[in-house]
């Protein structure tokens, strides 16, 4: 019984790895880290909300195939792959948006709000030091 | 008095921003291809032994639809397609993306051609280069080979009358 559960278990394991590796070859060890972290950064077109390892649509095949094809046979770098696929699909195959100036405002928003914050923040404790501050000019 | 306020300014603006998230459609992709050259690619015509190349449509505005046999939604738009390329003289290519010659065949046999040539990508690597991810896809490129619109999912009358057929006056007026 013990046994079996173990196999279960080891299977549930196995089995998105093993949708995901689709027994590429690569040269180097240098060549599969690349692939493997290209295609956690790059979004499948179709499932808008899958990256091209999560999804088993054939477009994120395809392109896998293809980051395939550039790493190992046109031995390209992980940028010369980004640009390849940025050039085709543009900016939103990237789950990393790039900070250009339409993208600003989403960098720099965050900030934004915190400072807002300590501003409002910094507001009520000074006002709470001094209760009077406001009647007296 | 200022600052009962300024709940209510903050979530106004709140609901203008989502008011226009939701017009907005999350399934377009604006291509980065608008305003560059056509990818070129060499392919075979559909059941023929000649290849074409989009260079030899150079000084001609025209129009490349991307279609499929099993894409549903490209036989919704292929009435449209025929109906449109009896009324107009225009060069339209049909990008056969990932078939087989035999169901692209059948397909045009059984509801009408209304390309003037067809290509076969069957491993879709022009679909690539053209940034194709959902087919139906047409794209209208103008006479100096730059792709000028892009239209992803099918067409429908409203899209061809309200944005193709404009353009395309425009394009083939200043060729």
């Amino acid at each position: 019984m013990k046994m079996h559960l173990t196999a279960l278990l080891l299977a549930c394991l196995s089995w998105p790895a093993q949708a995901m590796i689709e027994s590429y070859r690569f040269d180097t060890p240098e060549q599969e880290a690349n692939y493997r972290e290209l295609i956690f950064e790059l979004r499948c077109l179709v499932c808008q909300n899958q990256n091209l390892a999560d999804s088993n649509a054939q477009l994120a095949q395809d392109l896998r195939q293809q980051v395939h094809h550039l790493l190992v046979e046109k031995q390209a770098d992980k940028q010369q792959v980004v640009d390849y696929m940025v050039q085709r699909y543009g900016d939103f195959v990237l789950y990393n948006p790039p900070l250009k100036t339409h993208t600003a405002l989403l960098w720099f928003a965050p900030l934004l709000f915190v400072a807002l914050g300590v501003i409002w923040l910094l507001t009520l404790l000074r006002k709470q030091a001094n209760p009077l501050d406001k009647e007296t000019p | 008095m200022k600052k009962q306020w300024l709940p209510i300014a903050v979530f106004s603006l709140l609901v203008a921003f989502l008011a226009i998230g939701l017009t907005l459609n999350p399934k377009a992709v604006p291509s980065p291809l608008i305003g560059k050259p056509a990818p070129d690619f060499t392919l075979p015509l559909l059941n023929q032994q000649t290849a074409f190349s989009p260079q030899q449509l150079r000084g001609q505005v025209w129009l490349l639809n991307v279609w499929a046999s099993w894409c549903s939604s490209c036989q919704q738009e292929h009435r449209l397609l025929v109906r449109f390329a009896q009324n107009r003289t225009l060069t339209m290519v049909g990008l056969n993306y990932k078939d087989t010659p035999n169901e692209a065949q059948a397909w045009l046999d059984a509801l009408g051609n209304p390309y003037s040539f067809v290509v076969e990508d069957q491993n879709g690597q022009a679909g690539i280069d053209w940034g194709v991810y959902g087919v139906p896809e047409t794209f209208v490129v103008d006479a100096a080979g730059i792709i000028r619109h892009k239209f992803t999912g099918p067409l429908t009358q409203q899209r061809l009358d309200n944005e193709l057929l404009p353009l395309l006056n425009t394009l083939e007026m200043t060729q």
